[in-house]
């Protein structure tokens, strides 16, 4: 597995670290315990096309939200994530 | 058929020709009083111990692939349980106990070999750490010595003593744990659940549960056709998540690929299990010679059961680190297999919200060595309705109630387990 990151190009998996899942959202610091409860420890675990926080680390220090699928390891694309990513290229 | 010395001789005066199937290759029945999904060890061990312990022998295991499919035959053999958690200590001793008696329950040569198990440590804080984790086994009546350098020195010449960074400063040793052969293991419990009654059903994959009108699951739906349950059970390990969703369930847990390495087969080297403590690294030679070992899982969610070189790189350099000499030796085999990786690090078993359906799952990447006792509680819970008085920590809604056991002490990130 290689990921070609939009900042640095094609590099090899041993340069990113891996978060998780990007899809779940931090709850409101005034929502309910299941809400946090839901946020931190449920997850989709999806068997297919996922949407994923990868960073990376031995590059460019970004986090980058990388659409991978889980049942081949094959990566369809590669953005900079919301928040400092984006805000490298201004999006 | 029964094995025994006798059976081995009139077997051999007929040139073996007669040897029957070691278990029954089942067609499904329209109805089970239980269902287990999954045939793997876990999954046939229940099946075993609902039929011989608690009497339920109208059940059926349906495996969507063959027997020793899956984890069973992706594993690295290994069967231990020195645990330090509350929860963890008691269960893994429950399967230890087990394991010391598996072949004569079950009539099947499983070549469980109790040759130690030894965790390596490296600093002071880690010998502390370890020390303590040997008393809490000792005071739960598990086997556990604390062994300086000099001890290890006589009994393991070729560690790199004297590494800069990490010098192998002693270890904890578990006499009592060691391996066993993992195929023989499915094979022993599909052959003693077989003799009992139990149909092992491969080739059939569930697709879906059966509801009545309050929810309650009355079976399951499979690419064999509808089989009718009273109560049906979930040993599915890395598919875990996608048959709960089945029932609408979400779990705490992801799925993670785990690889495991087989070298090339020397003459005989690493006298027991050894993990190296400053590293993900362990290590033992099975009896044919090939060097058995692991790491970390690859860290990213994955279905595939095959993982990628950064960690193959890793272990090996773990490996090096440790016994510098297996440099030397050439990698034969490598493959990975799909780990039910879970918030704390520690199993869940437990009923479900779903009426009639009962998870066993979240084993991590350390559920072989759990085999005998997951079968034996995860029955009790079915049989019964109640959990086992050992495994009554592992339940389903722990994670909501802050009552963790998480024996790493990484938190919710299942990649770090």
């Amino acid at each position: 597995m290689r990921i070609i990151c939009p900042f640095c190009g094609e590099r090899e998996l041993g340069e990113f670290t891996y978060l998780g899942d990007a899809k779940p959202q931090r709850p409101a610091a005034d929502a309910g315990e299941d809400a946090v409860y839901d946020y931190v420890y449920l997850r989709d675990n999806i068997a297919g096309v996922m949407s994923e926080h990868w960073y990376h680390g031995g590059g460019c220090r970004t986090w980058l939200k990388v659409t991978r699928n889980t049942l081949t390891h094959e990566i369809s694309a590669v953005e900079p994530a919301a928040g400092a990513g984006a805000a490298k290229v201004g999006a | 058929m029964k094995y025994s010395i006798f059976s081995l001789a009139r077997a051999a005066l007929t040139g073996h020709k007669n040897w029957q199937p070691t278990w029954r290759d089942a067609a499904p029945k329209d109805r089970y009083d239980v269902i287990i999904i999954g045939g793997g060890g876990h999954g046939l061990a229940t099946a075993w111990f609902l039929a011989s312990e608690f009497g339920i022998r109208n059940v059926a295991v349906l495996e969507k692939g063959w027997i020793g499919s899956g984890n069973a035959g992706r594993n690295t053999t290994i069967i231990r349980s020195n645990y330090g958690l509350p929860g963890n200590t008691g269960f893994y001793e429950l399967s230890m106990k087990l394991w010391e008696r598996m072949e004569q329950d079950l009539n099947y040569n499983a070549m469980v070999s109790q040759r130690g198990v030894l965790n390596l440590y490296h600093s002071d804080a880690q010998r502390d750490a370890f020390a303590r984790r040997g008393n809490t086994m000792r005071i739960n009546g598990i086997d556990a010595e604390l062994l300086d350098q000099a001890a290890l020195r006589k009994m393991l010449p070729f560690l790199n003593f004297d590494n800069a960074r990490f010098p192998v400063q002693g270890g904890l040793l578990q006499r009592r744990g060691g391996t066993a052969r993992h195929d023989a293991v499915v094979w022993g419990y599909a052959h003693a659940a077989s003799e009992l009654g139990v149909d092992i059903i491969q080739n059939c994959e569930v697709t879906g549960f059966t509801r009545d009108a309050n929810g309650k699951v009355t079976g399951v739906e499979t690419s064999r056709g509808k089989i009718g349950a009273g109560k049906v059970g979930m040993a599915v390990a890395g598919s875990s998540s996608r048959v709960a969703a089945m029932a609408g369930l979400r779990l705490p847990i992801e799925s993670h690929v785990l690889q495991a390495f087989v070298s090339e087969a020397i003459k005989p080297l690493i006298p027991g299990v050894m993990t190296f403590g400053a590293g993900h690294f362990y290590v033992s030679q099975s009896d044919k010679g090939g060097l058995v070992f692991g790491g970390d899982i690859d860290g990213y969610n994955s279905y595939a059961q095959r993982g990628n070189l950064p960690v193959v790189e890793d272990v090996c350099e773990g490996g090096m680190a440790l016994i510098p000499m297996i440099g030397r030796v050439r990698l034969l085999r490598q493959w990975g297999g799909i780990m039910d990786m879970s918030m704390d690090g520690s199993p869940i078993i437990d009923k479900s919200p779903v009426d009639g359906l009962y998870i066993n799952a979240g084993w991590c990447y350390g559920g072989f060595k759990a085999t005998p006792g997951s079968g034996f509680v995860f029955a009790h819970l079915i049989a019964r309705d109640q959990s086992h008085k050992e495994a009554a920590l592992f339940r389903l809604d722990r994670f909501q109630r802050g009552a963790m056991i998480d024996e790493k002490g990484q938190g919710a990130q299942p990649n770090l387990h």
